[in-house]
């Protein structure tokens, strides 16, 4: 990986070697940096988008805010298309890569094409292992589901592993104001449940915080000692305050990566192993389960266990990939399925296809909206290019203005490991919100514009030189100015001197 | 109408009305690996876990090092004896003073270097866990070449948990610096060696 160039350079780290080496050799697996990296600057934390209500949520604004942040921006922009090349070095190590994509995308629209056959198979065979299964409408529903099972066990502190689901159900604020303690266990989750923070991605839920943001939050809710900022020694401390409240616990719970309808089993991936102590620690286990994530067979699952973290980190393999088939001993086992929208989104025409999503956040980790501007800046529960396709199903309005934080390059596409046609739902969101009068002005009077231009061709051609010598001659001011967004925290490209279509016409159209 | 038959009939009522036939999926087992046990100790160490080397003549050897300074031992490896014993009624969380865990696998995976752990092979499932660290015995003859093969084994449908371990627990949740032993055991250490 030495061989890849640096983001951003100055944030290689000379000092002593952090991090893990074998032979000599750096270890890079899990979410581990395949370079030592290090910010030089001490800055605070940018916070996440500001939430106002039912209006609709400022992108635009947050990431703003995040890009004045330098040096979290250049840590975030870095570390994650460092994953994003771990996970080309991968994709490049297995010559059925492709295959293995087309597989799962076929797998994946076979299942939701018969879903409610799969998951009466999966019921029927979750039951006949001993476990309880509940369905849940919606969050609400789940929430009141999980209370009901803790309260007839008399538990009041419950231990989970993450779980994106849980994150949309507004599931640990409801648990608190019933007066049970939730614990989380993933150390990025546990520090951002210290810190009132959601998840900023869904695999790496801290991944905006330097830190020193980790020390500021650990010596305020640990009593850690604020002045010592080693990773080693805050790693440590998370793991040393949160190994009472496991092995104390009354109930603990997980989320559900697969379930597999034909032995009824629930897969769950961690690096850490926190799911496992989660389900195994405690005598009650629970399973917050959506139900798009069943997969008709074993045979399937291969395909996902292969691609999910090489996509995900560019990790072979999570570090734990477990199947919890039934309840052990003396244990007790519950899966609530949950729908909270899911089936809805099914007769979606346009937008079904983002069911396949197996969670894997490649499609963040490869945005240049999403490396720059942080997770929280879309202010929704999902974020980044699966999230602005997701987040308008749950609310059109409030969410109306995230498919518009993206440059529709088509990236988040071409590394899906499902396949989902990520950037053309995104322009299909577009086009719901300017039928549904959910376009801010400005962007209206633009793409009135830009149509009129792009529904004639002779208008287009006449144009673009004219625009293109522009750009090569106009002073900065104008190119880098308020209005023009496309100018803001970039550098426009140098414009070519000749179009496509003059160059053809110029040296390939005299061939014919 | 309950919940469940609600869902259920919103999924039949919005279900896309596409023909999409289920796909089988290959084995991808055309370039095996010429010695599997070492594809398997490449990826395992990877994966931040180590392959011991059995000594010729006593094959445990490495692993007997290894507990030297062990003040707490508890394996369930009838190879390997310690001094906390798996009781019945044993609860969970009784197992968070093990320094060291031992355990067999039911077999391993080349392509990753993973080891599958049931819930038989670990006797309290927190033996995988609460342990500061894990060793684990693997029957060389017990490597598959990929993940493929390892989900056509029969595991699957008789545990009621069983677990893949790929390296020991890890996190490099802050600023992407790699830690091993994020809540779950420090390190992970595999022995081949033939089942008895």
């Amino acid at each position: 990986m030495s061989e890849n160039p640096l983001l951003h350079r100055d944030l290689l780290d000379s000092g002593p070697p952090e991090g893990m080496t074998r032979g000599g050799k750096r270890l890079d697996h899990a979410e581990g940096t395949s370079t030592p990296l290090r910010p030089k600057v001490r800055e605070p934390q940018p916070r996440g988008a500001r939430i106002r209500g039912n209006r609709p949520v400022d992108q635009s604004e947050a990431a703003n805010r995040f890009i004045a942040a330098p040096e979290h921006e250049k840590m975030h922009d870095e570390r994650l298309w460092d994953l994003r090349q771990k996970r080309d070095r991968e994709m490049h190590g297995i010559p059925e890569w492709e295959e293995l994509r087309d597989l799962a995308s076929a797998i994946k629209e076979h299942t939701l094409t018969h879903l409610d056959a799969y998951l009466e198979q999966f019921e029927t065979n979750a039951r006949a292992n001993g476990v309880q299964v509940h369905w849940a409408r919606d969050a609400g529903e789940h929430n009141r589901i999980v209370l009901a099972i803790l309260e007839s066990h008399g538990a009041k502190r419950l231990i989970k592993s993450k779980s994106m689901l849980t994150e949309e159900c507004d599931f640990r604020p409801f648990m608190a104001e019933h007066g049970i303690e939730i614990i989380e266990t993933d150390l990025g989750e546990r520090i951002q449940q210290l810190d009132d923070e959601a998840p900023s991605h869904v695999v790496v839920p801290a991944v905006h915080k330097l830190r020193a943001d980790v020390a500021q939050v650990f010596a305020e809710k640990l009593g850690s000692d604020p002045d010592t900022e080693d990773v080693h020694y805050l790693a440590e401390t998370q793991r040393e305050a949160t190994r009472p409240l496991i092995t104390s616990a009354d109930a603990g719970m997980t989320g559900c990566n697969f379930a597999v309808a034909e032995t009824g089993a629930v897969v769950v991936c961690t690096n850490e192993g926190n799911a496992d102590l989660s389900a195994n620690t405690p005598p009650l286990h629970i399973v917050s389960a959506g139900i798009e994530k069943v997969i008709p067979r074993l045979d399937h699952l291969a395909v996902f266990v292969r691609l999910l973290s090489r996509s995900a980190l560019g990790s072979p393999m999570t570090q734990y990939t477990s199947h919890f088939r039934g309840p052990r001993a003396g244990g007790e086992m519950h899966v609530v399925l949950v729908d909270n929208g899911r089936s809805e989104r099914l007769g979606m025409e346009k937008f079904w296809p983002s069911l396949k999503c197996i969670r894997c956040g490649a499609c963040m980790n490869t945005c240049p909206v999403f490396r720059r501007s942080g997770g929280l800046s879309y202010g929704a529960t999902y974020a980044g290019p699966i999230g602005i396709i997701l987040d308008p199903t749950f609310n059109a309005h409030k969410y109306s203005k995230l498919p518009f934080s993206s440059t529709l390059n088509g990236s988040c596409s071409n590394v899906c490991p499902v396949k989902i046609n990520i950037h053309e739902q995104i322009a299909d969101w577009r086009k719901v919100m300017s039928e549904t009068h959910e376009l801010p002005l400005m962007k209206k009077a633009m793409m009135k514009a830009a149509g009129a231009l792009l529904a004639s061709p002779a208008l287009y051609r006449a144009a673009l030189p004219l625009a293109d010598s522009a750009l090569r001659h106009l002073p900065r001011f104008i190119i880098y100015n308020r209005l023009n967004a496309w100018g803001r925290g970039r550098e426009v490209p140098h414009a070519p001197k000749q179009t496509f279509h003059q160059w053809y016409k110029e040296n390939r159209g005299r061939e014919k | 109408m309950s919940s469940r038959d609600e869902v259920m009939a919103s999924i039949r009522a919005h279900r896309p009305k596409l023909v999409r036939p289920e796909p089988s999926v290959p084995l991808f087992d055309g370039a095996t690996p010429a010695n599997l046990l070492e594809a398997f100790g490449q990826q395992l160490a990877r994966m931040g876990g180590e392959l011991l080397k059995p000594d010729p003549v006593d094959p445990l050897a490495p692993v007997r090092d290894k507990l030297l300074g062990a003040k707490v031992v508890c394996s369930n490896a009838p190879e390997v004896p310690g001094n906390k014993a798996l009781v019945p009624g044993m609860k969970p969380a009784d197992l968070a003073d093990v320094d060291y865990g031992v355990v067999r696998a039911s077999f391993g995976v080349a392509e990753t270097g993973s080891v599958c752990l049931t819930d038989a092979n670990l006797g309290v499932n927190t033996l995988g866990y609460l342990p500061q660290r894990l060793i684990v015995l693997l029957d060389p003859a017990e490597i598959v070449i990929n993940i493929h093969h390892a989900y056509r084994r029969p595991e699957w449908r008789q545990a009621r948990y069983a677990v893949f371990h790929t390296g020991p627990s890890a996190t490099a949740d802050i600023e992407g610096v790699l830690i091993h032993g994020a809540q779950g055991v420090r390190s992970l250490s595999v022995l081949p060696l033939a089942r008895q």
